[in-house]
């Protein structure tokens, strides 16, 4: 049976909302991962949601990637399983280094939680098989620290390798290198990304002029473990 | 500073029939503070009516519990962090939101929206009256403080809701003179839950005391009692400090204990700490507890036995079980790394027992403790009210109403909150289905096709000029932005702030607030299940304004009744409810023309009544396609605000407005209560409904244009305003041109 790990930690907050998308809407037996278990079974997929683990001290994600629960994360992702990691998972994700550059405070200095025009540039990952390559779509963020930077060098080498996932289309809210707001590893299996494609998943926002069309990255990690 | 008044130790004297020490004497001087013992307000609150199908609990305990059927409750709080806020924003309105949440899991539920009303000094203005400028650099001492409190009252509330993950889904703001170098921070919190998850409070002998989450230390040492005065010294070790985190834990923690059926009692600690705590609960639940001082977590090791009974450090839960679950209990807390400690345990004695190092430092009744002697306030009716009503003004009629209607939508209290709520995280939970601005209330989903709308109102101006009609006309207007959004009322909760109660006239004004409260609660049904009182919001410069807050709840039962502010192009546009020329108190007369006084607009209860079902009955067969409340700004505001939400512009002909207004200015910018605007394509259908009722006063007014088109309006066939879109939208924005460099 298919089985998808959330890991959480002390100040998770966005892990309810991963799992009641996956449970209700597309069925997946899901498990919450306390942070603390430094053996894990093997799930076909992992998200790291979002939130203020450890209450963003240090540094946002810097304590949460040093638990037990993010060896098992890496030891996961290293053998090919889809990892995903929102919001402040994405934040984890690049203080193990799983994925590469930083995410400092938003340059306006302030929380942003809005929704954002973004556009796909990589449908080759198990998050976005399901977009079509420059497909714009809408989504919302909710981050104060969702600016993601890359040194000159970097910037160069994740061009070259295609890991930019997604961009910011005309606004960028944050001030992020490139308008990147979602990157990938070299292998293509780990994403990081700052909005939230799980607040998308209403049926009502429709009547409201929003659309659900965030949630392919859902339909496309489902299609991709069920294959 | 005196702990209690001579009269209160008198009585505390005769009651213990012996001399009280001084630990005893601080216990009892917090909870007999103002703050937390309501003796002066007491007497009027028990006055509100309670009563209602869905009423489980209502006013006086953590927080009101409202049945919304299918075993589900809601529950509902609201309170301010005024003194705290003024002298330290951030963590004055991060510790306010802390303590209402605390509230509402203390009732077991969670919670799951946030709500805020928040009262500043003038922000600086180039859209402002000749007075408001002259008296912001005249000032500017007093004046620069506004935009330093409104942009870390805001971080405050943002760090703390967004840390904890529960969205800020709404609220509600105003800047006015009075509120200079001050600030109200009223916060509001909404829980749900099952009623049989409730927390019973029962509790037996030898059952056992809990305290969990921070340590005890001397941050908010006479927390309640530093509320309780004028401010007129920044205390600033009377604040105390947020930690979201601890608070997010304890929250898991509550929520788990009560899946696992280990929690008999549950109640925070805020204003009074321990001692407000301790009594209380013992008093409510009828026990006596002894308490072990010594084993109270403490931050500093040498906290004298009265520090730590009176200190408010935050994020502390006091819990109640039985020794066969502490086990049980233990784990749970052990697993969030939340430190806790057994503090004592229930007898059956009935007192509040304090010991330390075995030795008995306090012991009083606990009844004697909670219940603080009542004092009898006189009201008298202040002069000035009668002297604005029947002031003359001469304001001449504005040559250029374009302009006109630009700086109004630029008022700071009118313009778009944008810069606000996008800094609250408002959609985390998959709850807010209607964001911020879309309807004039907040919607959240519930389950089973529920939706709750809830909203917080006020209008200090109008109060100041009249505090009952102005409290009706903030009940009203709740009201109003609930049924816009085709939501049925279910409760109100208030939160009355007012300057020194001992000052006759502004006891006057506090028992007026009342009345209306009494009068619409009455009226229309709708049971008032929590509030709270604030007095002593003073500074060197005067009172507040008075300033009653009202929140209302409603219910919504399917989506197909959801309205939205937002017009579609090609609408057709009505007005319900007449336009009269009372301009007393109204954003036009102060914020521009910079003039106080005339008539506020009255409030008739049955039309009120009348338009409101009409609008709601509209909504639900779907006759309409949108509808916005018409409320601080007037008709114009209103208007350029559904224009600007859907980018599409307005053609409004004034001539058929039902109006007893001799002027344009007025007709445009009154705030009479009970007036609607709505949009529509069923022209023939709505107009038959309309037919239907006796005495509705209605009438076409124009049309929905197209998209980016202009916003104009016409009297007898001359455009009187002509609005570019683009414009529009620029002076709406300006709190964010305002607060973009701060």
């Amino acid at each position: 049976m298919l089985k998808i790990g959330i890991p959480i930690f002390p100040g998770s907050n966005c892990d309810r909302d991963i799992y009641h998308v996956l449970t209700k809407f597309y069925k997946i037996k899901t498990d919450f991962i306390w942070h603390k278990k430094d053996k894990i079974k093997n799930y076909n997929a992992i998200v790291i949601p979002g939130g203020f683990s450890f209450g963003d001290r240090l540094r946002a994600g810097l304590i949460a990637a040093h638990s037990p629960i993010i060896k098992e994360v890496k030891r996961l992702g290293n053998d090919g399983v889809p990892v995903l990691g929102i919001c402040n998972g994405f934040q984890i994700l690049v203080e193990s280094q799983l994925l590469p550059g930083s995410l400092i405070k938003n340059n306006s200095l302030n929380f942003i939680c809005k929704w954002t025009d973004l556009k796909v540039r990589n449908t080759n990952t198990p998050f976005t098989s399901k977009f079509k390559m420059n497909e714009l779509f809408k989504i919302p963020i909710a981050n104060g620290e969702g600016r993601f930077i890359l040194n000159k060098a970097q910037l160069k080498e994740v061009k070259k390798k295609n890991q930019i996932v997604f961009s910011y289309h005309n606004d960028d809210p944050n001030g992020s290198i490139d308008s990147i707001a979602g990157i990938t590893n070299e292998e293509r299996n780990i994403v990081g990304m700052m909005p939230h494609p799980e607040r998308t998943c209403q049926s009502e926002l429709k009547l409201f002029g929003l659309t659900n069309s965030a949630m392919k990255i859902f339909d496309s990690l489902i299609a991709y473990i069920k294959k | 500073m005196e702990i209690l008044t001579s009269s209160e130790l008198n009585y505390l004297k005769k009651k213990l029939n012996r001399e009280p020490n001084l630990l005893e004497k601080e216990i009892v001087g917090a909870q007999w503070s103002e703050h937390c013992s309501y003796k002066s307000s007491k007497k009027y609150i028990k006055l509100l009516s309670k009563k209602g199908d869905r009423i489980i609990k209502g006013p006086g305990y953590d927080a009101g519990i409202i049945d919304i059927d299918n075993g589900d409750v809601i529950t509902i709080h609201i309170e301010s962090h005024n003194h705290p806020s003024a002298v330290e924003p951030y963590g004055g309105a991060a510790t306010g939101v802390g303590g209402i949440i605390r509230d509402i899991i203390s009732m077991g539920t969670m919670p799951i929206a946030l709500l805020n009303a928040l009262r500043f000094g003038h922000i600086n203005s180039p859209f402002a009256s000749n007075e408001i400028k002259t008296s912001i650099r005249t000032n500017n001492e007093l004046h620069s403080a506004s935009k330093w409190l409104l942009k870390n009252v805001v971080r405050g509330i943002a760090d703390y809701g967004n840390c904890i993950g529960i969205p800020t889904v709404g609220g509600e703001i105003e800047f006015d003179e009075s509120f200079t170098n001050y600030c109200l921070v009223d916060v509001a919190a909404i829980g749900f839950g099952k009623r049989k998850n409730l927390i019973k409070n029962i509790i037996q002998e030898d059952d056992i005391l809990i305290l969990a989450g921070s340590s005890t230390g001397r941050d908010g040492i006479h927390g309640a009692s530093f509320a309780s005065k004028e401010l007129a010294v920044e205390n600033r070790s009377a604040v105390q400090i947020p930690d979201p985190f601890m608070e997010k834990l304890l929250m898991e923690v509550t929520k788990e204990a009560i899946e696992a059926n280990i929690l008999k009692a549950v109640k925070d600690l805020g204003g009074g700490g321990l001692s407000c705590c301790l009594s209380e609960t013992s008093a409510n639940l009828n026990k006596g507890f002894d308490i072990d001082l010594g084993q109270v977590p403490l931050k500093y090791n040498d906290m004298a036995p009265e520090e730590i009974m009176i200190s408010e450090s935050q994020e502390r839960m006091l819990y109640i079980t039985n020794k066969d679950k502490l086990k049980s209990f233990a784990k749970i807390l052990e697993k969030y790394e939340v430190p806790f400690a057994v503090i004592g345990t229930v007898k059956n004695h009935k007192n509040l027992v304090i010991n330390k190092n075995g030795k008995t430092i306090a012991n009083m009744p606990s009844h004697l403790i909670a219940y603080a002697p009542l004092l009898n306030r006189n009201g008298k009716k202040p002069k000035y009210i009668d002297d604005l009503r029947v002031k003359e003004i001469s304001v001449t009629p504005p040559h250029d109403l374009n302009k006109t209607l630009l700086n109004m939508l630029a008022n700071p209290t009118i313009a778009s909150k944008n810069w606000i709520f996008q800094q609250f995280d408002h959609e985390i939970g998959l709850r807010t289905i209607v964001k911020p601005g879309i309807t004039d209330c907040a919607v959240i989903k519930l389950n089973n096709n529920k939706f709750l709308a809830a909203k917080l109102d006020g209008n200090s101006k109008l109060c100041y000029h009249d505090p009952y009609q102005g409290t009706l006309t903030c009940l009203s207007e709740a009201r109003a932005n609930l049924i816009s959004a085709g939501a049925h009322p279910i409760g109100i909760v208030d939160h009355l702030q007012f300057g020194n109660p001992e000052n006759p006239e502004i006891f006057w004004s506090f028992k007026k607030s009342i009345e209306a409260l009494i009068d619409f609660s009455n009226f229309n049904k709708i049971p008032v299940v929590g509030g709270k009182v604030s007095f002593y919001n003073e500074t060197k410069i005067g009172p507040i304004k008075p300033s009653p807050v009202i929140g209302m709840l409603g219910l919504i039962k399917g989506m197909v009744g959801v309205s939205q502010i937002r017009p579609s192009p090609e609408d057709t546009l009505y007005i319900i409810g007449i336009t009269s020329d009372n301009m007393g108190g109204s954003e036009y007369y102060e914020f521009l023309r910079g003039v106080k006084g005339g008539r506020v607009p009255p409030l008739d209860l049955q039309t009120d009544l009348n338009n409101s079902r009409i609008v709601l009955k509209i909504i639900k067969e779907q006759l309409i396609s949108c509808s916005h409340d018409c409320s601080k700004g007037g008709l114009a505001i209103a208007l350029a605000e559904m224009a600007i939400s859907s980018n599409c512009g307005l053609n409004i002909d004034l001539d058929k407005l039902p109006n007893t207004c001799e002027r344009l200015d007025f007709l445009l910018f009154a705030e009479t209560p009970s007036r609607f605007i709505i949009g529509t394509k069923n022209e023939e259908k709505l107009e038959n409904e309309f037919a239907k009722c006796k005495n509705l006063k209605y009438s076409k007014i124009g049309k929905v244009m197209n998209t980016g088109d202009n916003i104009t309006f016409m009297a007898k066939d001359k455009k009187i305003i002509n609005l570019e879109m683009k414009n529009a939208k620029r002076y709406y924005e300006n709190i964010s041109s305002i607060m973009k460099n701060q």
